[in-house]
């Protein structure tokens, strides 16, 4: 029972601070609302015993991907007041979608889980067991594949994200080094025979 | 008594959320990638819920694949984004027409 008043408690939070994430004003607002969903989420995870990807949700998402929107949000000098000028023209509209999937997920799960077998809640690890080593241990063995492949994906981000940022000025005084490398005394010193003068 | 469908109607009450919210902030593009991290952070609930409930551990290592792409999704977003300002200095999505889709 009290499980299930904590998980109503931080599920009433998330639910807060997502709306806040679609209505603030300010992108700054929505920033600092995400990251609460995510500390929120991370304890949720926390409870369903995912201690691991709890941690790498807080460290990778709110550390690194939020920092990463605002760095951009600050830099972008953004005019939210024209951004904000069709707000309500589709929030009818987004709110009608919105209500019929939420109506149609509910009746789903509801109608659908009532006689799983999954329904009860298992029994609590126990004290020695450690959430990091059993996901290692799939993840290095059986999806040793996919890992190497996720590996990949980041690298390619990293290339993409250099390559479609680079900028190259016009006007800018830069070394071309194969240019350099590959000049020949013949360009560069010209031998010119003349006859001496005399007076 | 918590169960799994506590825990599946939370992931779907966020779902719906971030698709209102792809509709109401369907101009600002930072919003919208915004919108998308919490739309994938509602499909990890899940995984993580049924892994839980499940007994079996392979959810939490999709959820891990999961928050990998997101995360070069989201490097890859933003530096479009970027480059979008620089030549628009806009990130309107309706300044976005030159292609004339």
């Amino acid at each position: 029972m009290a499980e299930l008043i904590i998980f109503l408690g931080f599920a009433l939070i998330l639910i807060g601070a997502a709306i806040g994430v679609i209505v603030a004003r300010n992108p700054v607002h929505s920033v600092m609302f995400l990251v609460l969903t995510f500390f929120t989420s991370a304890i949720l995870w926390l409870m369903l015993e995912a201690e691991f990807l709890a941690m790498t949700l807080v460290l990778v998402y709110v550390g690194a991907v939020m920092v990463l929107f605002l760095f951009v949000i600050m830099m972008l000098d953004i005019d939210t007041t024209t951004m904000r000028s069709h707000f309500m023209r589709y929030a009818p509209v987004g709110i009608f979608v919105a209500g019929i999937s939420i109506a149609e997920i509910w009746s789903v799960v509801w109608l659908r889980s009532q006689g799983l077998p999954v329904q009860a809640k298992p029994e609590a690890a126990p004290a020695d067991y450690s959430n990091t080593r059993a996901l290692g241990e799939v993840l290095y063995t059986e999806h040793v594949y996919a890992f190497e492949l996720a590996s990949f994906v980041l690298l390619l981000a990293i290339i993409a994200t250099i390559v479609l940022t680079m900028r190259r000025r016009p006007g800018l005084k830069v070394q071309d080094i194969s240019s350099q490398v590959g000049v020949r005394s013949t360009d560069r010193v010209r031998i010119v025979k003349m006859k001496a003068e005399k007076d | 008594m918590l169960t799994l469908t506590h825990f599946l109607m939370l992931s779907g009450a966020l779902f719906a959320i971030s698709i209102a919210g792809i509709f109401i902030n369907r101009k600002n593009m930072i919003l919208l990638l915004m919108c998308i991290e919490l739309l994938l952070l509602s499909a990890n609930f899940n995984f993580i819920a049924f892994s839980h409930f499940l007994g079996n551990v392979d959810g939490q290592v999709f959820v891990f694949f999961i928050l990998t792409v997101a995360a070069a999704e989201a490097a890859i977003g933003l530096a479009i984004l970027v480059v979008l300002f620089r030549t628009r200095a806009s990130i309107n999505v309706e300044d976005m027409d030159s292609m004339k889709g």
